[in-house]
């Protein structure tokens, strides 16, 4: 969760997942307005989808690359949307994950991340993710890699947002916090051993 | 019938609310050589019967492959339908550039009815003269649809354009309820008895026959004119009727038939 304003995060409550669709949900960092943008041109792209009303429909990869030609011809105009988007979905009991950046950089991956997460959680999902992992455990790792995320950025904030899809549909949680520990014996007494007048 | 007095342009209507050029450029198709299409579960074949304008030339070309998912056979004006074949290629290949997925049938067949209707509604285009049977694979299943030049679609289990396709039509009225648990081969032995019945003179045979399959794993594809002169010859060698050796019909008694399984669905007002 968390929208920034430069490097501040302001906006404590913004929401950067969003289900499009039946079959696909996608996250977003980056600029807030473009991931607005963004989910406008696809509420329009899913509306057209259903309106046909023929038993079709677009499943992950096909909006998957449809944010594809999106980002990279406005990147190719200098003009891009400033976002990293993170899409996943089932269809058909077909698991898909991917990632396309503001520069039209895109690929399938069992797990992709934006930002920071990039730097810190894709290395230890290489080394923890492995395939047959159950929901639990899923959600364990993920936290894991944000907790991480929450003690080394210093501007993230502890609020966290799960979401999980499968063939019924999606889900997005509530906001909930995960525990940190600031009890460390150099927090106690900064200033024990300290030489100084102060 | 006064029909010559309201017959002028596509614009005008007659007292009895019909508009003849369209209903004309209906005609226009029924001239065509016979083309036939039927579908199982599993596949869907296209069969037609290609003239040749002299002994010197090669046959007409009536089938085309639109997409490795979707191919077209035609009757009436082969100008017009391979014009229109050629825009169904540019709008699978638009949609596969897109989203990276395969045009599903339905919504080309719409795109292409909606594209006949505008040229009954202006006066400077003529309607298209060809009437298409579109044979395609998508999500929902193999599918078969017959577009006219009135801008109409139909969906069919098995059915027949062109010269002399009622006849085609009697055969497969007989043994369509059959056709879901065809095997592929079984599907274009029927294809192209029927459209035997549809030719007036001459000898069927691999150059004059075109047969197109498309179906769960094989993508749209003509079979060549040796493997067609196979099937035709081995046909020769029973009966009319299509043989019982083949694939024996799975245990699904009481299967769910398509709900679109009228075969003769009149087209023509």
């Amino acid at each position: 969760m968390g929208g920034s304003y430069g490097s501040t995060l302001r906006y404590k409550s913004v929401q950067r997942l969003k289900p499009i669709g039946k079959h696909t949900l996608l996250g977003a960092g980056g600029e807030i307005s473009d991931f607005q943008e963004i989910v406008r041109y696809l509420d329009e792209l899913i509306l057209y989808d259903n309106m046909w009303d023929d038993g079709n429909s677009l499943g992950p990869k096909e909006v998957h690359n449809y944010l594809n030609r999106l980002m990279y011809n406005r990147r190719n105009k200098f003009n891009p949307l400033w976002n990293t988007l993170v899409l996943g979905g089932v269809k058909n009991g077909q698991k898909y994950l991917g990632t396309v950046n503001m520069i039209g950089v895109h690929y399938e991956e069992n797990h992709v991340a934006t930002g920071f997460g990039n730097h810190l959680a894709r290395p230890i999902f290489r080394d923890e993710w492995h395939e047959d992992m159950t929901f639990e455990e899923g959600v364990k790792l993920l936290e894991k890699c944000m907790l991480v995320l929450l003690y080394r950025d210093r501007s993230a904030v502890n609020k966290l947002q799960i979401a999980k899809i499968t063939e019924e549909g999606a889900t997005i949680s509530e906001p909930y916090a995960i525990k940190t520990h600031w009890e460390l014996e150099a927090f106690k007494n900064p200033a024990t051993g300290a030489v100084g007048s102060w | 019938m006064f029909r010559n007095q309201y017959d002028t342009d596509v614009t005008t209507w007659s007292p009895a609310g019909r508009l003849f050029q369209v209903e004309y450029a209906m005609e226009a198709v029924k001239q065509g050589s016979a083309a036939v299409g039927l579908r199982s579960k599993t596949h869907v074949v296209l069969v037609c019967v290609g003239k040749a304008n002299s002994e010197f030339s090669s046959h007409q070309k009536k089938i085309f492959k639109v997409d490795d998912h979707i191919g077209v056979a035609i009757a009436g004006l082969t100008a017009d339908g391979r014009v229109l074949s050629l825009h169904m290629r540019s709008e699978c290949i638009h949609y596969k550039f897109l989203y990276d997925s395969p045009l599903p049938v339905g919504r080309l067949v719409v795109q292409l009815a909606d594209k006949a209707q505008v040229c009954t509604q202006r006066s400077w285009t003529r309607p298209y003269g060809v009437g298409l049977l579109v044979a395609g694979l998508d999500e929902t299943g193999p599918h078969l649809y017959q577009n006219c030049p009135s801008g109409n679609y139909f969906e069919y289990q098995a059915f027949a354009i062109g010269a002399r396709s009622q006849a085609a039509k009697t055969y497969l009225e007989r043994k369509f309820e059959t056709f879901p648990e065809c095997s592929r081969n079984e599907l274009i032995r029927h294809g192209i008895i029927s459209v035997k019945e549809a030719l007036a003179e001459g000898k069927l045979n691999g150059s004059n026959c075109n047969v197109a399959v498309v179906g769960i794993g094989e993508a749209f594809n003509t079979l060549d004119s040796k493997t067609v002169q196979q099937i035709i010859d081995s046909l020769e060698d029973r009966a009319d009727e299509p043989p019982v050796d083949v694939a024996p019909v799975e245990g699904e008694q009481g299967a769910v038939q398509d709900d679109t399984d009228q075969a003769a669905a009149p087209m023509e007002t």
